[in-house]
């Protein structure tokens, strides 16, 4: 965890830290570049989810059919990770660059991390301009949808 | 140079054939080497801004509706300079024939027709399907980036009183046709933004009294063509009303899925006078003051504001 410079308590966990500071470094073409490639990188869902459309949540708020859910496994050490999977189709770049850069950045943490990252944390890719305010709504609820589920699988293991 | 009008029988029912374009001929317009050498210049516009990316058409230029036609600003258009800087980046001039598809339909090109003809541009046609048609057929896509020569064009000023409409013209208008393209729910005001745009809501829910109510994408069939006109005219004409001559207004919430039906109804069957209201919903249910009518009726123009 680190704290970002102006943003008072913000704690972004390394992975999603990491991508925040590459956005932040390019232009705003060299952004929708990098969004561009998050979209090619989002991985496919496994097949047992695939199979079962059901399973996964429609998050209603982004302009294309988006649809995720969570699973948590137990490490080794005890510690209880978070998986999560998300169905955007290919016509959505942008929804699923979005998908793709929450899948890594946050993919496999702990309960305690998702929920410290701040809500509105995908202003901070810096991309408002370009995608449109109301376009960056669509991220910003599915990180809500994601923070929203952990919490509550979490306190259901509690 | 304006390049040759597509002769098909579907266009030459419409009343201005000439301003759509197949996906058969565009294959062979381009294979002809009509963008190559300048005669044709393809400009893909749509909602997400990334799609363009992800594969055009070869040759195809993009044009974001946000970023490029949009002020950054105020709520309007860009100025005549902006848009003379972008056309020419684009390789457009002012007498290159331009043709425009999109996502969706079309939503977003038939929106960026829009704004090319309030700079009246001449010769700016439509792709009949879109991009979803062309990748339906199986037609070639590149992710190669177009580098179009850079085009002449003049700094024109916009002439927006001929198809755009304010609110106070609306306003005045009222009494005469209107066609509220939005989905039945926000006609009827049971909901106040488009089901996933959030966003875009306004605080009261209806329509502009007397606003027959067609949604935009009646006007176009399975494979995202405009129907045939006289299905066209079954729709306008019979359904909602519309006599030859009127002077129509269409609106949605923020301009871009009238510019469809203003198409539909200004080149395909030929009214002279329509105007496409872009305040549409997200202005007239935040205004303080208009006359709104909740439900399924028309409802009728309150005497207050009877001026016609």
């Amino acid at each position: 965890m680190r704290k970002l410079e102006g943003m008072s308590t913000y704690t972004l966990p390394a992975a999603l830290a990491e991508i925040v500071d590459d956005f932040q470094a390019l232009t705003e073409p060299d952004r929708l570049q990098l969004l561009l490639e998050f979209s090619r990188g989002l991985p496919e869902l496994p097949e047992r989810l695939k199979d079962h459309p059901e399973l996964l949540e429609q998050v209603v708020e982004c302009q294309s059919p988006l649809f995720l859910t969570i699973e948590s496994e137990k490490n080794p050490d005890g510690a209880r990770k978070y998986r999560l999977f998300f169905k955007a189709p290919q016509e959505a770049p942008t929804t699923r660059g979005f998908a793709g850069v929450l899948h890594e950045g946050l993919d496999g943490l702990t309960a305690e991390e998702i929920l410290a990252v701040p809500d509105d944390m995908p202003e901070l890719l810096g991309l408002t301009r370009a995608i449109t305010p109301l376009r960056m709504r669509g991220m910003t609820a599915m990180l809500g949808r994601i923070k929203r589920k952990v919490a509550a699988a979490s306190r259901l293991e509690h | 140079m304006s390049y040759p009008v597509e002769q098909n029988e579907k266009f030459a029912s419409y009343a201005n054939p000439e301003r759509l374009v197949s996906t058969e001929w565009l294959a062979s317009a381009i294979a002809d080497g009509a963008i190559a050498d300048g005669k044709l210049v393809v400009v893909e516009s749509d909602e997400d801004v990334l799609l363009y990316e992800t594969g055009h058409i070869p040759g195809a230029a993009k044009i974001d509706w946000h970023t490029d036609l949009n002020d950054e600003v105020t709520r309007d258009y860009v100025e005549g300079a902006a848009f003379a800087a972008l056309a020419a980046s684009k390789g457009i001039s002012r007498d290159s024939t331009v043709v425009i598809y999109g996502d969706k339909s079309n939503w977003w090109a038939a929106y960026a027709l829009w704004v090319f003809t309030l700079f009246g541009h001449q010769d700016v046609r439509l792709l009949d399907g879109g991009r979803d048609k062309w990748i339906a057929e199986g037609r070639e896509l590149t992710t190669e980036a177009s580098q179009p020569t850079v085009g002449e064009y003049p700094e024109v000023e916009r002439n927006d009183a001929p198809i755009r409409a304010f609110k106070e013209d609306v306003l005045a208008h009222l009494g005469n046709p209107l066609i509220d393209v939005r989905s039945p729910e926000e006609y009827t005001g049971q909901r106040t933004h488009m089901p996933a745009y959030p966003e875009e809501g306004a605080l009261r829910g209806g329509h502009i009294p007397t606003a027959a109510s067609i949604p935009w994408a009646r006007a176009a069939a399975e494979d995202g063509t405009y129907r045939s006109r006289e299905e066209l005219e079954a729709l306008y004409l019979g359904e909602a009303g519309l006599k030859a001559g009127d002077d129509v207004v269409a609106y949605c919430r923020i301009g871009e899925r009238s510019s469809h039906t203003w198409f539909a109804l200004k080149y395909l069957l030929g009214f002279d006078t329509v105007r496409n209201y872009d305040g549409s919903w997200t202005e007239w249910g935040n205004a303080v003051r208009v006359p709104i009518v909740k439900g399924a009726d028309r409802g009728a123009v309150p005497a207050a504001f009877a001026s016609n």
